[in-house]
Formats: structure tokens, C-alpha cells, sequence
């Protein structure tokens, strides 16, 4: 038998040693006490109390969205507790001009960057006006199809750049969008090109039932950056500090034009995939789930906040109350749109409705009328 | 008037729209330098730049789908796809996302863009390069589908294809690239779902797209040897399709063959056989439609198979004898 040759160059060594690189960042551990000085992104005392404001507000609409679904009174709705930390605090990083390009479950950004509430109830509703974005507003409707935001987001970022706009593209999926091939031809592209683009995983372990483990062999996914020759950062996903830190600086970098970012938030979801129907007590034990509930958010943000003598179950209550008479109205006024009609679809299919789409449009109007 | 070819024609509408519009720009591979695998682009990396001429890793995902990113911020991209095979990469962009786009923001969304691709066989470049998609595209809501046959036409409507809101397949045939008509030098528009009646006549109707109305303009001159005069007529854009003037020219001939070199099975034939069976022209058919197809195989990489397998203009001469009777 050939005796093994030592190679001058090892494959596995190399990828052990990139794969330990990819330490997780964190500001703010589990009691709510700052544990990375240097990386604490010292946000003003007002801003503190907005992002948890936020949060609490969140929360809430999380739970009264899933309430008005079970109700029949909303209709998709992928429920978002769990994810705050990784969902506002990436978002607090952002600018107004700023382009979000969002998965199913981002909604809570899409709000913050100042969709109506009543537009994204709406749009769970699968009304054609929840998505009549108002002008100026640099969102796009949640996408549903995995991945495909990530291309659509380099594209955007490509669009900037040519106008020369100081702003930046920032798409999220979750671990299971980062299996398909528009994920790395998004970050490939975009990186080829060094366009201003932030490309989030939010890493909740689940996508619908498969945990992250069967996804991919890669440690972690940020390391997946390295092969796009682009930034990639492993973040604590619960922790709100730390989110907001690596995001503002992935910002930094886009709009200096050193290109994207990859940002890996290692986060959970407490509730199920979607409201249609998913139970996850078939995927996950209740034990990962309380392991997961120590990590949370909102629960070390108010420790934090409350040592610093910014945050009172008086405040809480202020915004839970805020948030509930908010989604009320909303609903009320999601209530009152005009119910759609079949010549509506047919009206906003093109630009300007062609002559054999007028055919059908006038046959439905005539039935309409009646 | 001064000739060009197809496909400088093809450059000259992208060339003169990218200098009246910073917003065009065009992407796709090797579109640089090397001009682009047919060389539609050659020469405009040297006019317009690196960033305008977008040469991108070969990624048709990611081509398809940042044109789609970049038309939402208001840009209007052209992409080109090497070849319209690879448009099953792109699929997910173009069907899912660019045609839905619009109607899914409830009207508000805008892709304007457009996806030229060089389609077709006759090149020797065998089954995975050679294939005519068109009809998957004809088939979904939003996206409209422009194939023009000659230079003249294919300036004018990828000008009307560029100025489109709408994202737009524009299907460039391979050999149709060498030929040659008269062509302005003006920037002008040809407007998308208007047909061209190329040879008027009166005993038959042809309905023919791409290089076939190249090959039925042959097969009718031969007919008209025999006596038989034969009206062709292209479409030119088969979303929007202009069913009036096929209904009206089927009304006058009563009969009709439809070719395109796509295999029959499936193919936009049937969509046109289809129009007219429902319409008022039925009672005006005096012989069953005729369609003449591709053979449900694929393109064969060997140059005498590759001509078996699509229609010739001996056999659309002999299906309009079938249909005059005159066989």
C-alpha cells in the first residue's frame, strides 16, 4: 500500500479553520447585561426605548394577528414572535430611502418602514389594494416564493448604483431560502458587481418542518459569503444590540461602495410556519422550544432597559394599549374597502389593458352592472 | 432606402433608444467585449460603457431576476439570454415574478423590461440550443410575447418593446439574424399586436411566424407559378395577437394553414386554429385548418435530421395544395 502523501495544501484543515472564524456576535446576553463593550452600537437612550417600543408593539400584533386569522378575519399570516430582535433591529439600522425586499414573515419591517397597517391586513386578505404601496415608499409585498427576493435585491442594489443614490437594498429569507440557487446567485451577483445590497438570513432552525442540520453541511451560513468573496457576519438573532450593530455596519460598507453584506441571524420562531395549517409539535419538542424562550428578545432588551432606568411595566402597558386600539382601527378600516371585483383583476394585469383583455373586461363589466 | 440586417437592426433599436434614455441599459453574458454570443451587441461596450453593458457572471437566474430588481426601481432593462433555451433558468422570474408583479401590487408595480433571446434551429447547434419555447410564454397573463421575422419589423417593435411598462419576450430567430430589408435610419415604432400581411392573396391564408413566413413567402411564390395565390400573413407579436386581421384575411382565402417551426404539438398553432374556429370565419372555411409544426422530437444535432425535423417549404407547399384541393 502507497504510504499517504501530506498534501502542501489541506483541504480540510482550511475549511475547519474558516468555519471556527465565524464566531457569533453578541452585545446583549440573556440577562440583559452588556457582554461586548467595543461592538455596543451606543444607541441614544430615545432610541433604545423606540426599538423596544417596537417590539412590545410587535409582539402584540403578533398575537392579535393570529387571533384574527383563527377568526376568520385575516387571512395568511406567518406568525413572527421570536424574530423581533432579528426583524426591527435590522430594520433600525435602515434609512427611509432605503429599499426592503421582504420574505412572507417580514411584514413587522415593512410596517416600521411605514406600510399602513390596514394595507398589510389587506394584503393577508389577498385585496388588491394592500399592496398599492404608498408613493415613495421603498417596499416591495412580501414575497413568496423562496429565495427569489435575493436576485430581485441585487437588482435593486444595481439600480442605486447606477443613479448614484446613497441608499441600500436589504432582502431577508430564512435558512431554508439559503438551499436555493437564487440565494447564491443573488450574493454572487451582487457582490460581482459591488452593489449596495444587505442580504439577510434569518436563521430560525425551521424551515416549515426541516431543521437547519438537513439544509446544508456548512457550519454556519454566513461563512457561505466566503464563497461570493463578499462580508458574511454570524449575528445573535435575539439579541436586539448586536442585530442592529452588524447591520448599521454592513450599511456603512454598501454606501461606501465596498459592496454586500451576508448577516446570518440565529433566531427562532415560537409559533408555527404559516397559519394554514402547520402544527410544529410534529417537528420540534417543547424542550428546544423553552431553550429558545430563555434567549428572548424582548425579555433581555426590558432587563437591560429596566437596569438603565428606561423601561417600566407602566411604559409597557402604554404601548400594548397603543398597539391594540392601532390594530382595531386598522382593521376597521381594512373592513370598509370596496369588495374586488373580477374587472379589477382584469384592469391591473397591464400597464394599459390590451385590446383582447378589453374583450373579457367588457363582458365582466356588463355582468357586474347587472 | 438603406438595408441592414436583422440583427443590426436589433442593435441599432437598443443603440439609439440607451442614447435618448439613460434608464436602458442591457445584461446578460458576454455581451461585452465579444459582442454577445451572436454579436447583436458588438461595438456598444465601446459606446456606452461597462455599466450601461452589463456583461454578468453566467447566472440567467440572476440576470432574469435583477432586471426585474432594477426595472422596480425604474430602470428598463434589456437582458439577453444566450439562447432561449435558458430561459427555463429564468423561469421563475419571468412567470412568477415579472408577469404577477403588477397585478399582485393591486396596478401600482412597474417591470418595464424586456428579454430578447435568439431562438430556433438551423444553426447545427443540436437539442439544447436550438429549441422555440414561445408558446410557454403566450401562456402567461402579464407578460407579452413579440417574434418578428424580418429587420424591418424587429427594429421597430423592440423600439415599442423598450417603451412597453409591461415586460416583454422579444424571440430573435437565429437565421433571420443574416437577412436583409430596407430599414430607416429614424428611431420608429411598430406597434406590439399588430399583424403584417407580407404577401396579399386570395385562394389560401398562411399564418406563419419567424423564419416560416421567410419559408411560406417561398413556398407562395412557387404556388403562384401554379396558379394559386396565397396571402401570408405574420403576426409579429402573439401577445397581443392581432385576430382581426387573421379573421378577416381567412374570411377572403377560406382556408388556412398555420406554420411555425415549434413543435406542433402544443404550439401556438393551436391557439390561432383555435381563434379562428371561434370566430364568424368558421362558416367561411371551405377545408379543415392545416398546421404544420416541428416533429415532437428534439432538435437533432445531425444537419439533414435537423432539417427533417421542422417544416420545409415543400411541405407548406403541399399542405396549401391539400387545402385547395389541388394535390
Amino acid at each position: 500500500m502507497a504510504e499517504k502523501k501530506s498534501l502542501i495544501f489541506d483541504p480540510v484543515e482550511t475549511l475547519h479553520s474558516i468555519e471556527e472564524k465565524f464566531e457569533m456576535v453578541q452585545v446583549l446576553n440573556e440577562e440583559g447585561e452588556i457582554v461586548n463593550e467595543e461592538a455596543d452600537p451606543k444607541l441614544s437612550d430615545e432610541d433604545l426605548q423606540e426599538l423596544m417600543s417596537r417590539m412590545v408593539y410587535t409582539r402584540i400584533l403578533d398575537q392579535r394577528s393570529i387571533s384574527l386569522n383563527r377568526q376568520g378575519r385575516l387571512g395568511f399570516y406567518a406568525p413572527t414572535a421570536g424574530q423581533e430582535a432579528s426583524q426591527l433591529a435590522s430594520h433600525f439600522a435602515l434609512k427611509k430611502e432605503d429599499f426592503i425586499l421582504p420574505g412572507y414573515r417580514d411584514v413587522p419591517q415593512l410596517i416600521w418602514h411605514g406600510w399602513p397597517l390596514h394595507q398589510a391586513f389587506l394584503f393577508s386578505r389577498g385585496h388588491f389594494m394592500g399592496n398599492q404601496m404608498p408613493e415613495g415608499l421603498n417596499i416591495l409585498p412580501p414575497q413568496i416564493i423562496i429565495g427569489a427576493q435575493y436576485i430581485q435585491a441585487a437588482g435593486v442594489a444595481l439600480g442605486m448604483q447606477k443613479r448614484k443614490k446613497e441608499a441600500v437594498a436589504i432582502t431577508y429569507t430564512g435558512d431554508g431560502g439559503s438551499s436555493q440557487g437564487d440565494f447564491y446567485e443573488g450574493i454572487n451577483f451582487a457582490g460581482s458587481f459591488r452593489s449596495p445590497a444587505i442580504f439577510i438570513v434569518q436563521n430560525n432552525q425551521y424551515a416549515i418542518s426541516t431543521p437547519r442540520e438537513l439544509q446544508t453541511s456548512a457550519k454556519t451560513i454566513a461563512q457561505k459569503a466566503v464563497a461570493a468573496g463578499i462580508p458574511g457576519v454570524l449575528v445573535d438573532g435575539m439579541d436586539p444590540l448586536a442585530v442592529y450593530a452588524v447591520t448599521r455596519d454592513a450599511r456603512e460598507r454598501a454606501i461606501k461602495g465596498e459592496g454586500p453584506t451576508l448577516i446570518e441571524t440565529l433566531c427562532y420562531r415560537y409559533g408555527p410556519h404559516t397559519m394554514a395549517g402547520d402544527d410544529p409539535t410534529r417537528y420540534r419538542t417543547s424542550d428546544i422550544d423553552s431553550e429558545w424562550e430563555k434567549k428572548d428578545p424582548l425579555v433581555r432588551f426590558r432587563k437591560y432597559l429596566e437596569a438603565k432606568g428606561l423601561w417600566s411595566e407602566e411604559k409597557e402597558n402604554e404601548v400594548i394599549e397603543r398597539a391594540k386600539d392601532e390594530i382595531k382601527a386598522a382593521i376597521k378600516k381594512a373592513d370598509s374597502a370596496p369588495k374586488q371585483t373580477v374587472t379589477n383583476m382584469l384592469e391591473i394585469m397591464y400597464e394599459e389593458v390590451p385590446f383582447n383583455v378589453k374583450e373579457q373586461l367588457e363582458i365582466y363589466k356588463a355582468k357586474e352592472s347587472k | 432606402m438603406r438595408e441592414l440586417t436583422y440583427l443590426e437592426a436589433v442593435r441599432e433599436a437598443m443603440s439609439q433608444e440607451m442614447r435618448q434614455n439613460e434608464d436602458v441599459f442591457i445584461l446578460g453574458e458576454d455581451i461585452g467585449v465579444y459582442g454577445g454570443a451572436f454579436g447583436v451587441t458588438r461595438g456598444m461596450i465601446e459606446e456606452f460603457g461597462p455599466e450601461r453593458i452589463r456583461n454578468t457572471p453566467i447566472s440567467e437566474a440572476a440576470i432574469s431576476g435583477t432586471a426585474v430588481g432594477a426595472a422596480l426601481t425604474g430602470m428598463r432593462p434589456i437582458l439577453e439570454l444566450q439562447f432561449s433555451d435558458f430561459i427555463t433558468i429564468a423561469m421563475d422570474n419571468m412567470v412568477n415574478q415579472a408577469a404577477k408583479i403588477r397585478y399582485m401590487y393591486g396596478g401600482k408595480g412597474k417591470v418595464p423590461m424586456v428579454l430578447r433571446t435568439p431562438a430556433g434551429s438551423g444553426t447545427g447547434a443540436a437539442a439544447q440550443h436550438s429549441q422555440s419555447l414561445e408558446a410557454w410564454m403566450t401562456h402567461i397573463p402579464g407578460l407579452k410575447v413579440v417574434q418578428p421575422s424580418t429587420a424591418y419589423d424587429a427594429k421597430g417593435l423592440l423600439k415599442a418593446a423598450i417603451d412597453d411598462d409591461n415586460p416583454v419576450i422579444f424571440y430573435e430567430h437565429k437565421l433571420c439574424y443574416k437577412t436583409k430589408s430596407d430599414v430607416p435610419e429614424e428611431s420608429y415604432s411598430i406597434p406590439l399586436g399588430k399583424a403584417d400581411v407580407k404577401r396579399e392573396g386570395k385562394d389560401a391564408t398562411i399564418v406563419a411566424t419567424a423564419i416560416m413566413v421567410h419559408r411560406s413567402l417561398e413556398a407562395a411564390a412557387e404556388l403562384e407559378k401554379e396558379g394559386i395565390s396565397v396571402e401570408v400573413i405574420d403576426p409579429r407579436t402573439l401577445v397581443p395577437l392581432d385576430t382581426e386581421t387573421i379573421i378577416e384575411s381567412v374570411k377572403k382565402t377560406s382556408r388556412l394553414v398555420v406554420v411555425h417551426e415549434a413543435v406542433k404539438r402544443g404550439g401556438f398553432g393551436g391557439e390561432i386554429a383555435s381563434v379562428i374556429a371561434e370566430s364568424e370565419a368558421f362558416d367561411y372555411l371551405d377545408a379543415p385548418i392545416k398546421r404544420l409544426g416541428g416533429k415532437a422530437v428534439p432538435i437533432p444535432y445531425n444537419p439533414e435530421l435537423e432539417k427533417a425535423a421542422i417544416p420545409g417549404v415543400d411541405d407548406i407547399i403541399n399542405a396549401v395544395k391539400e387545402t385547395v384541393n389541388r394535390l
